[in-house]
């Protein structure tokens, strides 16, 4: 499967690594409160790579001391959607960065079917290329 | 949400934020008072903090059980987390505030608080506006409170009888849940006028079983008044001239006996006042040359020509 070599998404940070335990993801999110960052969780069930903006769950949470309410509304969002994509992200407000300074997926589905690859003939016999998830076939809410 | 002094960040005590010691190892008393320096900060309690005997010696006891607790894990004895929410009931300006803000800190020495912030919030940061408001609202402040110490003042307002539609009863039922599951996460204390807080827990006996420490601080005896007031005079620079200390003293004992009596608090204006007076009576004398000993002195005249004394045998 060239597409989908490790058969999972890699997308943001630790993507290549094995799922991050909740223990990890909490010391993850405790740094990233040392440094200032404001937390928050989205979520997805479209996977493919120029999906940028995901689905927020909830507010950002600014002024968050402890890891234990970032955790809490991971939780919440994956009792709502248990096999959707879950990425946390944190803010930097800091002026002048005021954008992501980490993200990574904190929840998969059982099954990713990877991408697909669409060869499109073009004039000349150009060829154009492009890739689809195999799960967004399915329409948004029945993909996973 | 307002922020008091001391709970910002890096603020007043030393680190506030850094990681509580490492106790798992300890087997003795002094073993665990040792690092986490719990002593000092009840010394501090002690010295800082005018009279309250029966409060500080609760606290001691607290202390003490959350020290034998640790021991007793460490020995594998028990492991669950004792309830540490807590209830201060008093008159105004006795330092329930003051005192939350160093439970928050002893917690945190023990390790019962991961990070060991005071949270101080009112009614209004609880509760919406319009239905679907609250939950949101209430939950938002619960997590800032995590890792650290919720205090809700006056926090009767979170029940209105008279209204049954009010969205109090939803921020209520919210806090109890996180205050039953989450107990090693957060702990609240709730404050207030006592004999609300009573009407209060007569109303949500949820509530009032969920605390374990029922706290309530007695009023300031004159004494202990006119060692605050030294306390405060002294933090801001200045003190009392010849025998303004005994006026000062009469006006207390005056104005103890009129309505509305706000102890520490009112000590504060009264002195704030006082300032108020000794500025216009400097102020007035073009000429003189003031020495530091003249600004920082409250005469007898500036207490004085308060209001208290001017309604001789008013109640």
């Amino acid at each position: 499967m060239m597409t989908n070599p490790t058969g999972r998404l890699t997308q943001g940070q630790f993507s290549f690594l094995p799922d991050l335990s909740d223990e990890e993801i909490r010391q993850q999110i405790e740094y990233g409160l040392g440094k200032g960052y404001a937390w928050s969780v989205e979520y997805t069930d479209d996977p493919h790579p120029r999906n940028t903006y995901w689905e927020m769950f909830g507010m950002p949470m600014f002024d968050l001391r402890d890891a234990a309410g970032v955790m809490q509304e991971l939780d919440g969002c994956r009792k709502t959607f248990p096999s959707h994509y879950i990425r946390l992200l944190a803010f930097d407000s800091t002026r002048g960065v005021e954008s992501i300074a980490m993200s990574f997926i904190v929840n998969r589905p059982q099954v990713e079917p990877g991408f697909g690859l669409i060869r499109q003939e073009w004039h000349n016999r150009t060829i154009r290329y492009t890739v689809y998830p195999y799960a967004a076939v399915e329409p948004e809410g029945e993909r996973y | 949400m307002y922020n008091l002094s001391g709970t910002a960040a890096g603020a007043t005590h030393p680190s506030p934020q850094a990681d509580p010691p490492d106790l798992s190892k300890a087997r003795t008393v002094a073993e665990i008072l040792a690092p986490s320096q719990v002593e000092q900060v009840l010394a501090e309690l002690d010295r800082d903090l005018v009279g309250l005997l029966p409060v500080k010696a609760r606290i001691r006891d607290i202390a003490a059980l959350l020290v034998i607790d640790k021991l007793r894990t460490n020995c594998g004895l028990q492991a669950q987390v004792p309830s540490l929410h807590m209830c201060f009931t008093g008159n105004p300006g006795t330092g329930k505030t003051t005192l939350a803000m160093r439970m928050a800190e002893i917690l945190h020495r023990l390790g019962y608080v991961r990070k060991g912030h005071l949270v101080a919030v009112t009614r209004d940061d609880l509760v919406g506006q319009y239905i679907g408001h609250t939950a949101p609202k209430t939950k938002e402040v619960l997590k800032k409170a995590m890792g650290g110490v919720l205090f809700i003042d006056e926090a009767y307002y979170l029940y209105r009888p008279e209204n049954e539609r009010d969205y109090g009863q939803e921020a209520i039922e919210i806090l109890l849940q996180v205050m039953e599951n989450q107990r090693d996460d957060l702990v609240v204390i709730l404050a207030g006028y006592k004999d609300r807080m009573d009407t209060f827990f007569q109303s949500n006996p949820g509530m009032s079983s969920r605390i374990a420490h029922h706290l309530d601080f007695p009023d300031y005896g004159v004494d202990e008044l006119l060692l605050i007031a030294d306390r405060m005079l002294a933090d801001q620079h200045y003190r009392f001239g010849e025998g303004a200390r005994e006026v000062f003293n009469a006006y207390l004992q005056r104005r103890l006996e009129q309505p509305r009596f706000a102890n520490a608090r009112s000590i504060r204006n009264a002195l704030e006042r006082a300032r108020l007076r000794q500025a216009s009576r400097l102020f007035a004398q073009r000429e003189r040359v003031l020495t530091a000993g003249d600004l920082s002195t409250l005469e007898a005249a500036d207490f004085s020509a308060s209001r208290v004394f001017q309604q001789p045998g008013a109640v």
